[in-house]
């Protein structure tokens, strides 16, 4: 059976810059990982790269074992594939209720409705009419996740989780990514700063530095060390100074 | 006074359904359609073509205008605009530059120079009036034009803001990426965008038509105008155009009180004024939607 996502050797660039090189992975159904690494490390161009607003220079991407890296965003997000975008991105002007219908008039059909999403990000439901503009940073993030889900993701790329919140909007979200998880098959890839929060919250930790997985594991497995010394590319002696 | 300021608020309409598609455009696409007005001018060619030589009773004419508008509107942006776009900003003004050098050229080859109107074919319409009390008189047409001003206005903001496609099309307008990521086809909503503006700069040639002489090269007259309502009401705001349609439209007609010259002259000068008192940051001149923010915002305070 084919794996949700696939990726083989996917190599990105920003003009001269080489942001992404040759990465390999693979997303299992129903799985979450979390990828950490520090700023500059690529992460962000891995996640744009898979969902189709960055090109690839190299590699392939592939989504339910159809090879998507000639296919626009909108084509990927119709494939099964969604992105919550670093900042957020959503439509300012436009109420929580129309953020949310537009990922759903647009993407895949399936069983995430706007009652859905309002069920399973109850905190949203209040706020329906408000404009997205509004919101504090941990409402506009459960928004852009809600938004995701409206196109029935079969695998949610989520960019900088916890990145600009509060540590009471940061719990928020993860309740609302656990009540996720309890709900489906979604395969989860989240790009997140706090080590102690992906390695309590997802299945498997992958590593990235200048551009490469430098380290992968089974996030039950996997020491904070072990992934500190992989962060910074330090060796054991330093890691432990 | 009075009269001439009636006068120019139905103007204003006229104006309005000229701006609006401009507006539109440059609201999804963040591009100013240089060929906007030679657009308008090929729809009031394209409505006299169909009256002249097909012998269609003129609104028939306007209605089968229409769609074939919204399909070159569809076909320019797919072919032509998609790819200008693609260059930066400086070459879509390039291309529909060129684009209106092109339809003015292109009409004046087929229809000649020679000045020609919808006036004689709408019969009383282009005459009647009615007189109001205390003698103000107020022309059919004018008011017709007004009306349906209102109308597309309405309609424009039912689309955009209560159907699939406008949900779509703020996306796009907002963020166009973000829209991609939320599955919406950006090519294809501004694809829609472009046919629904040239459709609205048709029926603004074919009012035109009806109410003036129309000639191959009356279209970059017509660009400014529209420019000007879009600038006064705030560039992207669908109510705005009206509301810069208005200012634009009283000025003109106070103007040419004054002098017969006063009429251009003191549209551009009303121009001229919002566009100062914009950019010395008076945001309280603006009008429309921004005018509305500031307001709530003081109400607030």
């Amino acid at each position: 059976m084919s794996a949700p996502l696939e990726v083989g050797d996917l190599s990105a660039r920003h003009g001269g810059l080489h942001a992404v090189r040759g990465v390999s992975l693979r997303l299992h159904a129903a799985e979450a990982v979390a990828l950490v690494g520090a700023n500059g490390a690529g992460k962000s161009t891995l996640l744009r790269t898979l969902a189709g607003t960055h090109p690839a220079a190299t590699g392939r991407v592939l989504l339910q074992g159809v090879d998507v890296t000639s296919w626009a965003a909108h084509e990927r997000v119709r494939m099964g594939l969604a992105l919550v975008p670093e900042g957020r991105r959503l439509f300012g002007d436009m109420t929580v209720r129309e953020n949310l219908l537009v990922a759903g008039e647009n993407g895949r059909r399936g069983p995430w409705t706007l009652a859905a999403v309002l069920d399973a990000l109850p905190a949203l439901r209040p706020l329906a009419g408000l404009p997205a503009q509004a919101l504090s940073g941990g409402q506009r993030q459960a928004v852009a996740i809600g938004r995701a889900l409206m196109a029935n993701p079969e695998v949610l790329l989520i960019d900088e989780v916890s990145l600009g919140l509060s540590p009471l909007a940061v719990q928020t979200v993860y309740d609302s990514l656990s009540a996720l998880r309890q709900h489906g098959a979604t395969t989860l890839l989240l790009v997140e700063q706090d080590l102690d929060r992906a390695l309590a919250f997802a299945d498997r930790v992958l590593c990235m530095r200048e551009g490469t997985i430098v380290l992968e594991g089974d996030a039950k497995e996997l020491s904070r060390d072990a992934i500190t010394q992989a962060y910074f590319g330090l060796e054991s002696s330093e890691a432990a100074a | 006074m009075i009269d001439a300021a009636i006068q120019g608020l139905l103007l204003g309409g006229y104006y309005a359904i000229l701006a609006a598609g401009l507006s539109l455009m440059f609201g999804v696409m963040r591009f100013i359609n240089l060929a906007h007005g030679d657009l308008a001018v090929a729809g009031a060619y394209g409505v006299l073509f169909g009256v002249l030589t097909l012998g269609l009773p003129v609104w028939a004419a306007v209605l089968a205008m229409l769609p074939l508008m919204a399909a070159l509107g569809w076909l320019l942006q797919r072919w032509l605009f998609a790819r200008a776009l693609r260059a930066g900003f400086l070459l879509p003004l390039l291309v529909t530059f060129g684009l209106g050098a092109v339809l003015q050229n292109g009409l004046y080859g087929v229809f000649g120079s020679d000045t020609l109107s919808l006036g004689n074919h709408i019969g009383a319409l282009s005459w009647a009036s009615w007189t109001l009390p205390g003698g103000v008189v107020v022309g059919q047409l004018p008011a017709l034009t007004f009306l349906l001003a209102l109308a597309v206005l309405g309609g424009l903001q039912c689309l955009l803001s209560r159907t699939r496609l406008g949900r779509a099309i703020r996306a796009t307008a907002t963020d166009a990426e973000a829209a991609q990521l939320c599955g919406v086809d950006a090519g294809r909503v501004h694809r829609a965008a472009g046919a629904i503006a040239v459709s609205l700069a048709g029926l603004a040639g074919a009012l035109l038509a009806m109410r003036a002489l129309v000639n191959p090269y009356a279209g970059p007259a017509q660009l400014i105008t529209a420019f000007e309502a879009v600038v006064i009401g705030g560039i992207g705001s669908l109510w705005g155009t009206l509301a810069g349609g208005i200012v634009l439209g009283v000025a003109q007609s106070l103007g040419a009180l004054v002098t017969p010259q006063g009429f251009d002259l003191a549209g551009h000068a009303a121009f001229l004024l919002v566009l100062v008192a914009r950019l010395a940051g008076a945001r309280r001149f603006q009008l429309g939607k921004p005018a509305l923010r500031t307001y709530l915002k003081w109400r607030r305070a």
